[in-house]
């Protein structure tokens, strides 16, 4: 790697940071292109070409993993080791260990890449991969645990800034999930069952699966929102009390929520409507993150007609506004009745996915590469321009189709005649959806394509001789 | 205690501490520290002496 830094104060770690927003570009693009492929397989079945590792029920999880766990976990780990060393002013703690959460968490994300495609699979959403894997997984986050809650220890400053919070909660629950979830009687190398069984396996999954994306897809990436929008701004944010606030309320909150994934199963009926209420109070916590970071603009609102940056983080704000709108609505158990196992799940999913965590980590991403590679800019605003709208428009054509699918499904399932039988046959149903999956298709292609301009401009502003890439002046 | 007065307890605790946080929060006596912990995004900038930051921060 190469060491632009001309750091004379506090001497940061950067290379650690330099790799991990490397690989995030990288891991993004693969992750979404097993995405769009998965996606073109709805509509031209035949694109699996008859052969089993290249199936959907192979390539969803491998899909999910590695836009979560490669992608957006790649994404956090960069900007909280960058956050956390420029809020604390000192240098990484236990470099040597940081190191290791890089090349052991590659080690994961290849293992990963292997043996899902093999259809090895522990059958858990999100939590697919192997006890092995699961094993490494475990000392990978402790040992980041202790490089970031080592490097807060030895501050030089007196206050923990908010970002740092957010990281935090994020590290601990993410740890603790990720343990209790994944107990499981090991048989063989590739093969163990869960400690938990039926309506309580069901529980912890989804106790698990829904704090998956409350503290890893939402505290975490508040984290990064937490200073790369007041950076990016040039103004602090808006409300440091109404983010202590939102944190303890947004953390308390969302572990309660998990039950709404389960409505109308086995699942105890007092548990699901607890799981309703607590989905439904978090709306509160969820809008006042939203609302600090878009106020946080306030007086600075012209940036965002020429820096494009700034406009990757505004809009991602209002990504995370509409689906933590869209979220508790569709806990309300008869919204849920209409909604659940169709597409509107799945537009819901990716408002959030696209919207929102990939949209502020691109942000973040074209602030961070020009420092972290010693340039005042990145390599061509104008292609960043470029990602901003192929990004927004993707995202955009991918939710709304997958509303109108999921809605239509929903309808059509429910569609009794008068002697009680059902209207419509579930194939019906896939019939009428062929048109929203081409869209989504659509959508994902656009998406897929802004990564792929983003990779050739963070490629180019690497490669940039010294000097040739002066900040613009303000305009 | 029988299981809905512990709850009941267990509701007016977690009650307490939210409004407490909230108070804490508001008070002015922890302005100034705020204040000061909102431009830590900020004072990063002289420390690290990056000859070529980006040109939008002050």
């Amino acid at each position: 790697m190469m060491n632009h830094s001309q750091s004379t104060g506090a001497d940061y770690n950067y290379t650690i940071v330099r790799q991990f927003a490397l690989t995030t570009v990288l891991w993004g693009i693969v992750g979404m292109a097993v995405g769009v492929l998965i996606a073109a397989q709805l509509i031209w079945p035949q694109l699996n070409f008859e052969t089993p590792w290249l199936t959907f029920s192979r390539l969803r999880p491998l899909h999910t993993n590695a836009v979560i766990f490669a992608f957006g976990t790649s994404a956090l780990f960069a900007t909280s080791y960058y956050v956390v060393q420029r809020t604390c002013q000192i240098r990484l703690f236990a470099p040597k260990l940081a190191a290791f959460t890089f090349w052991g968490w590659q080690a994961v994300i290849i293992a990963a890449a292997i043996t899902l495609p093999m259809g090895y699979t522990q059958g858990k959403e999100y939590a697919e991969l192997e006890w092995p894997i699961d094993i490494a997984i475990t000392i990978i986050w402790v040992s980041y645990a202790i490089v970031f809650f080592g490097t807060i220890a030895k501050r030089t400053t007196s206050h923990i800034y908010v970002a740092n919070w957010f990281f935090g909660a994020f590290i601990i629950t993410v740890a603790v999930l990720h343990i209790v979830n994944s107990m499981a009687v090991p048989v063989s190398l590739f093969k163990s069952y869960s400690l938990y069984s039926g309506a309580v396996d069901a529980m912890v999954q989804w106790w698990y699966g829904h704090n998956a994306v409350g503290f890893l897809l939402t505290a975490g990436f508040l984290g990064m929102m937490y200073y790369f929008v007041p950076k990016q701004a040039g103004r602090p944010v808006y409300s440091y009390r109404l983010s202590i606030v939102h944190f303890w309320a947004l953390i308390a909150l969302y572990i309660w929520a998990g039950p709404h994934h389960l409505h109308y199963t086995a699942l105890p009926d007092w548990t699901q409507s607890l799981g309703m209420v607590m989905s439904l109070i978090l709306f509160a916590p969820s809008w006042g993150g939203m609302i600090n970071g878009i106020m946080t603009l306030s007086g600075a609102w012209h940036k965002l007609r020429t820096d494009p940056v700034l406009r990757f983080l505004v809009v991602s704000l209002s990504f995370y506004g509409m689906s933590t709108f869209e979220g508790p609505m569709m806990a309300i158990k008869t919204v849920n009745a209409l909604s659940h196992y169709t597409d509107w799940t799945v537009g819901h999913v990716h408002s959030g996915a696209l919207g929102w965590v990939a949209m502020v980590s691109i942000g973040s991403l074209y602030h961070l590469v020009p420092v972290l590679f010693g340039h005042g800019r990145m390599y061509s605003t104008s292609l960043v321009n470029v990602h901003f709208w192929l990004a927004t428009i993707g995202t955009v054509l991918y939710i709304v189709s997958m509303w109108i699918s999921g809605v239509m499904q929903g309808l059509m399932w429910r569609a009794v005649n008068s002697d009680g039988t059902l209207t419509y046959s579930f194939v019906e149903s896939l019939e009428a959806s062929y048109p929203f999956y081409f869209v989504r298709f659509l959508g994902g292609c656009f998406f897929l394509t802004g990564m792929l301009i983003m990779a050739y401009n963070v490629l180019r502003t690497v490669k940039a001789p010294k000097e040739s890439l002066p900040a613009l002046a303000e305009a | 205690m029988d299981y809905g007065t512990f709850q009941g307890i267990l509701t007016i605790i977690v009650m307490v501490t939210f409004v407490g946080i909230f108070y804490w929060a508001y008070s002015k006596h922890s302005k100034s520290k705020f204040d000061e912990a909102a431009n830590l995004v900020f004072s990063d900038d002289e420390l690290a002496k990056m000859s070529k930051d980006s040109g939008e921060q002050k």
